[in-house]
């Protein structure tokens, strides 16, 4: 009798898990489907066709902002990757004042609204006179992306053993080479996660850049710009796409990293 | 290791790019066209006109942050219970969303309820009158609520797996009843992470912009389309520092309030 009426409860839960999962992913299957649908209204379905994903590739508009993202995420990449790192052994360092300073201050893009911090960094460079374009928004992205980066490592460098360093120096290792040697390789792992991670949120981001840039557009401000016209059907391919994309990255992440995040 | 210097470049950009930027909110926000100081950009949202978009704001973010917390701790109280903990799966599919662009996700959203949407076309096979659901503050919502549903579950889901089985077995072996075992101590015991979720969904509520525009068409207007507007359209950054740094401090404001009646940290053990 118990059993049973557990059984009926994990259905009972089965279910209502079932229907939050169709509520998040139902709106997005139907855009996939829809990217494969030969009609141009979303009305009814007329036939399969790949057309739409060929006429992507036709648009020098999405091509240039297809450009502009990668540049952008990759540049943003490395150099958040270099200066998280830098600064996650440089905060292992650290008295635990100076530490707890440091992380209040990783903290604070993670805290603030997108738009408050797209806002101010658009009025400091509008300020300083620097035209808003791809470098603006590469400036701005490596700041958002260095914490990702920093909060990947630095839990690594926490439970690495500490007489590593010691014992590489002891050995007859240089400074340097202890570090590069020893050290580096003991945190890679969390600096390959910190950089699929920045990678990622730099692909994604969308309210930053928006405000952060002018002339260069992202893929994701071509869909904000399209979408306030109407919807179009290319616009369900790159966005199927780009769903596709980050999914796939997410979804290494989260293997890859026994992180708090997911 | 001596090798404190080593976070110099990191201190550097960080400060450069989230501190100095705010100051210049600051600076905008209590100055006018000409650069003299002035509070007229600050007291500007209590006139009529203004004051209406930031209570409407108000209003659905509330509404928003209720139906995500009445939706997601369910969800994640299923996620955190026996019968499904070993599902990590399950877990990474609810919580995904989270780190999804939010403008594709409207996007999506948006194809389901336009005119000739999957919902309209159902109600059309039902030989139904359609609806117009574009437009109306309930397509607003059901996007808000749609994108931030993921950041009530998270922290919730986690105070929830945090909670030791032994507390519940030892309070049904006392003779609680599933219904006091749930609002005596699972409940209170989730607290906390019912207060970060609330946070969590707030914020980027009322800092909605985009979502309103692309579900509305422009028909609904709330505070982070007007600080679009300010500086993307109109040009006037004076008047659009002014309303960020009122976002900012109600984020602040809530986040403050939030943290006062949060038992974890009002004991200093977060």
């Amino acid at each position: 009798m118990i059993r049973k009426s557990r059984g009926a409860a994990r259905v009972l839960k089965g279910s209502y898990l079932a229907l939050v999962l169709a509520f998040l992913y139902l709106p997005i299957l139907v855009m996939f489907a829809l990217s494969f649908n030969e009609s141009v209204s979303r009305a009814s379905w007329t036939g399969f066709t790949l057309d739409w994903y060929v006429q992507l590739f036709h648009d020098q508009n999405i091509i240039n902002a297809l450009k502009v993202t990668l540049e952008v995420a990759v540049i943003a990449t490395a150099a958040s990757v270099v200066i998280g790192t830098l600064g996650a052994i440089g905060m292992y360092c650290m008295k635990q004042g100076w530490f707890n300073l440091m992380a209040v201050l990783s903290n604070i893009p993670m805290t603030m609204p997108d738009m408050v911090t797209g806002v101010s960094l658009m009025l400091m460079f509008v300020f300083v006179k620097v035209p808003l374009g791809k470098a603006t928004m590469i400036m701005a992205h490596i700041a958002f992306d260095i914490p990702y980066v920093l909060l990947s490592v630095l839990p690594r460098l926490q439970m690495m053993n500490p007489n590593i360093y010691e014992a590489a120096l002891d050995l007859g290792c240089k400074p340097r080479q202890a570090l590069t040697k020893a050290i580096v390789p003991e945190i890679a792992p969390g600096i390959v996660t910190g950089g699929l991670l920045a990678f990622t949120m730099s692909l994604d981001d969308f309210v930053i850049s928006y405000f952060t840039s002018n002339t260069d557009q992202n893929l994701a401000m071509i869909v904000y710009s399209a979408a306030r016209l109407g919807v179009k059907p290319t616009m369900y391919a790159l966005s199927a796409l780009m769903f596709v994309c980050i999914l796939a990255l997410l979804l290494i992440v989260n293997r890859r990293s026994g992180l708090e995040i997911l | 290791m001596k090798r404190q210097w080593y976070a110099a470049p990191y201190a550097l950009w960080m400060l450069l790019f989230t501190l100095v930027p705010l100051l210049f909110v600051a600076y905008y926000a209590f100055t006018d066209g000409s650069g003299g100081f002035s509070t007229d950009n600050i007291l500007r949202i209590f006139q009529p006109g203004y004051l209406p978009v930031l209570l409407d704001s108000l209003r659905l973010s509330l509404y928003c942050t209720l139906i995500c917390l009445l939706i997601g701790y369910p969800t994640a109280y299923f996620l955190a219970s026996r019968d499904f903990s070993e599902n990590k799966m399950l877990v990474v599919l609810i919580l995904l969303p989270m780190w999804m662009n939010f403008l594709l996700r409207t996007y999506a959203m948006m194809t389901i309820l336009e005119n000739n949407g999957l919902i309209n076309m159902l109600l059309e096979k039902l030989g139904l009158d359609k609806v117009q659901f574009i437009g109306t503050e309930g397509a607003v919502l059901l996007g808000m609520v749609y994108n931030f549903l993921p950041f009530m579950v998270l922290p919730v889901y986690t105070a929830l797996k945090k909670l030791d089985a032994r507390v519940i077995e030892a309070a049904e072996d006392l003779g609680a009843n599933p219904l006091r075992v749930i609002t005596r101590v699972i409940v209170p015991q989730s607290i906390p992470g019912v207060i970060s979720g609330v946070t969590m969904v707030f914020m980027p509520a009322v800092t909605t912009f985009a979502i309103t525009r692309l579900l509305s068409n422009g028909m609904i207007y709330l505070m982070g389309d007007m600080i679009e507007e300010f500086f993307i359209t109109v040009n006037n950054r004076n008047a659009g520092s002014a309303l960020s740094l009122v976002m900012l401090a109600l984020v602040l404001i809530s986040t403050l309030l939030l943290r006062l009646v949060n038992p974890d940290t009002r004991e200093g053990r977060a």
